[in-house]
């Protein structure tokens, strides 16, 4: 559905962009292309490191990892898992509602989530190409510090 | 041909350490084919699109009106733009670093593009949607409510730690990242 709005807004541009000048838009497309393979060795090479650590990591696993007794090991354990994988939001929603159900602990699926999408470390060299190592470093320390503010706060009033 | 090599030698690289999984440990092996297979599917329906507007973006908008609604002085418009760049997104957050690259080519402030990222990485409106329907409203609510300071507080910290030099050389290194 999301994938049908983005396509046909996308084609939708680039034919009016083509009607308006054509130059310009085989430009584009050639921007668009190289953008893109100036990443994609970076970007295959993150997608076979997150088909292997998934492959060792199972769902049994991670919530044995992160249950509600986990205490303080668990919130560390979800913060790192979350900074290291790189799920899409929706997979990641339903799984953490399936982990919740199976007893994971709220305070480890608010740092979970917040981790897995605001800080990512195998993406890392990527945000480095464009940023350069401080902010990169920056960005990434302050959102994992952040990420437990707001697990903190979201265990803290919901429970 | 031999530059290729060199650029793409790490991802051949994973590609032998997945190879040898699969003699090792078949079942680990054939997991994580599929599961690389299934993102890779993933992501280049998502990628295209994404790509296609980036290259829109940098043939049609001009610097100027880039620097004036997102530039050094475009104050809290500019601010409420980067959030809704950011947030109207679809895609993962490292679809988002060449998109800041080109904002940064034409201008945009670095404390907005900053923003845009916070955005992009955790306030996606269609995510949000999915977040409240599978971890409940409240969840969702409070979680946006915190990220929204959250994000001008990462990005405006960010940004004041950097001398203007090194800001120079992002600004340049975007340069020729899009070219």
């Amino acid at each position: 559905m999301l994938n049908a709005i983005l396509y046909t807004l996308a084609i939708t541009m680039l034919g009016l962009s083509y009607v308006k000048n054509k130059s310009k838009t085989k430009m584009a497309l050639r921007k668009a292309w190289k953008s893109f393979e100036n990443i994609l060795p970076q970007f295959l090479s993150i997608l076979i490191i997150i088909g292997i650590s998934l492959s060792v990591l199972s769902t049994e696993t991670i919530s044995l990892l992160i249950g509600e007794k986990s205490g303080w090991i668990g919130i560390m354990t979800a913060a790192v898992i979350g900074s290291i994988t790189l799920i899409p939001g929706f997979i990641a929603f339903p799984l953490t509602a399936a982990l919740l159900k199976s007893g994971a602990g709220l305070t480890q699926i608010a740092v979970f989530i917040s981790t897995l999408m605001m800080v990512g470390l195998v993406t890392l060299p990527l945000e480095v190409k464009y940023f350069g190592r401080k902010v990169a470093l920056l960005r990434n320390s302050l959102a994992f510090a952040f990420s437990f503010l707001v697990a903190f706060v979201i265990g803290g009033v919901l429970r | 041909m031999k530059d290729l090599f060199i650029r793409y030698r790490f991802f051949l690289l994973l590609v032998v350490v997945n190879i040898f999984l699969l003699f090792l440990k078949p079942d680990l092996g054939t997991k994580s084919i599929s599961i690389t297979w299934s993102n890779l599917v993933g992501m280049l329906t998502i990628l295209p699109p994404i790509f296609i507007f980036l290259g829109l973006l940098d043939v049609w908008v001009e610097r100027e009106t880039m620097i004036k609604i997102m530039g050094e002085n475009s104050g809290i418009l500019g601010v409420f733009i980067a959030y809704f760049l950011g947030s109207a997104a679809v895609g993962p957050l490292y679809a988002a670093f060449p998109v800041a690259g080109v904002l940064l080519k034409k201008g945009c402030k670095f404390s907005n593009v900053l923003i845009f990222m916070g955005a992009w990485s955790t306030t996606k409106i269609p995510l949000l949607l999915f977040e409240a329907s599978s971890m409940g409203t409240d969840f969702m609510l409070l979680r946006f409510a915190l990220n929204i300071p959250g994000i001008a507080l990462i990005a405006y910290f960010t940004a004041k730690m950097l001398s203007p030099k090194e800001r120079a050389v992002i600004y340049q290194n975007a340069e020729q990242n899009v070219s």
